[in-house]
């Protein structure tokens, strides 16, 4: 292990910040951020929510545009696989495994794990450890170079 | 119910986004870095998580026990309807999440908040990633 291109401030700062938008979410509405539950719930048409799902991913979209008019200490954008079929796989085993597993990252990985949940710990570590091995996997075959 | 359904939900996605693009997770590189434990290994994400947990944890755990019901919400209170078994959906819809989360370096924050950029390859991602869940509602 070689550690390499640890930014811990920027990314304690916007965790810290993505945590306040959690616990707003939570304390002011009720709801738990989880992303692909309700990114789905959009665009599945579900009537129930539709509204505050819609302007919460609205707000998801227009919050990064927002941010480029101030200084902040951009950590960049690169993709290193650009293979679109490994793109297209990428995307539908995210899209159909979140909604098989029932959450993402912020789902389970932040609000689960916040709420001591032993169902959502479970998920979080199973799609970290998934990922771990896939990353390994694919510098093995060689399709990527980390 | 503007408070409720347009205030809230908007200021709380757009700060949500604003902490995802500051704490590098648009990048994928960086989130594939954090998954490459046996190579070069970027740390960083753990402080992302961590940092996030240390601010909601109080908000499940605290302050909300304390409330009879959200600030703006009191018809439907908190909200209730979570799944405490661990089933086999749950083990092999994380296991294709995270497999798929590796391949590419994004999930479905970070992909929609970099929407934005303009760029291709995310849109080709975004669109695989809203049909992979549509086909999971028509499949079973």
């Amino acid at each position: 292990m070689n550690i390499v291109n640890f930014t811990p401030i920027e990314s304690l700062t916007g965790g810290i910040i993505i945590g306040l938008a959690v616990a707003m979410l939570y304390l002011l509405r009720g709801n738990y951020t989880g992303i692909s539950g309700i990114y789905f719930n959009v665009i599945s048409a579900n009537k129930s929510g539709f509204i505050w799902r819609s302007f919460f991913i609205l707000g998801l979209l227009i919050g990064p545009v927002i941010l480029s008019f101030f200084p902040y200490k951009n950590l960049g954008f690169e993709m290193p696989v650009t293979n679109p079929l490994l793109i297209i796989i990428g995307g539908l085993l995210v899209g159909y495994g979140t909604q098989l597993g029932s959450g993402c990252t912020s789902g389970h990985g932040v609000c689960g794990i916040g709420r001591l949940s032993i169902r959502s710990i479970v998920g979080t570590c199973v799609f970290v450890g998934a990922g771990v091995i896939t990353v390994l996997i694919l510098r093995i075959v060689g399709w990527v170079s980390l | 119910m503007i408070m409720k359904n347009i205030i809230i939900p908007l200021a709380c996605g757009l700060i949500f986004g604003v902490g995802l693009v500051i704490a590098g997770m648009t990048n994928p590189s960086k989130v594939m870095g954090f998954l490459n434990i046996f190579g070069n290994w970027d740390p960083s994400l753990m402080f992302v998580m961590g940092g996030a947990i240390i601010v909601s944890m109080p908000a499940f755990l605290l302050i909300g026990k304390k409330m009879k019901s959200p600030v703006f919400n009191q018809e439907e209170g908190f909200s209730q309807q979570l799944k405490r078994n661990i089933d086999r959906p749950l083990i092999l819809g994380s296991a294709m999440f995270g497999v798929g989360w590796a391949l590419v370096g994004f999930c479905p924050g970070p992909v929609i908040a970099a929407l934005t950029l303009v760029d291709g390859n995310v849109f080709i991602f975004f669109i695989s990633m809203s049909i992979g869940m549509l086909i999971k509602k028509r499949v079973f």
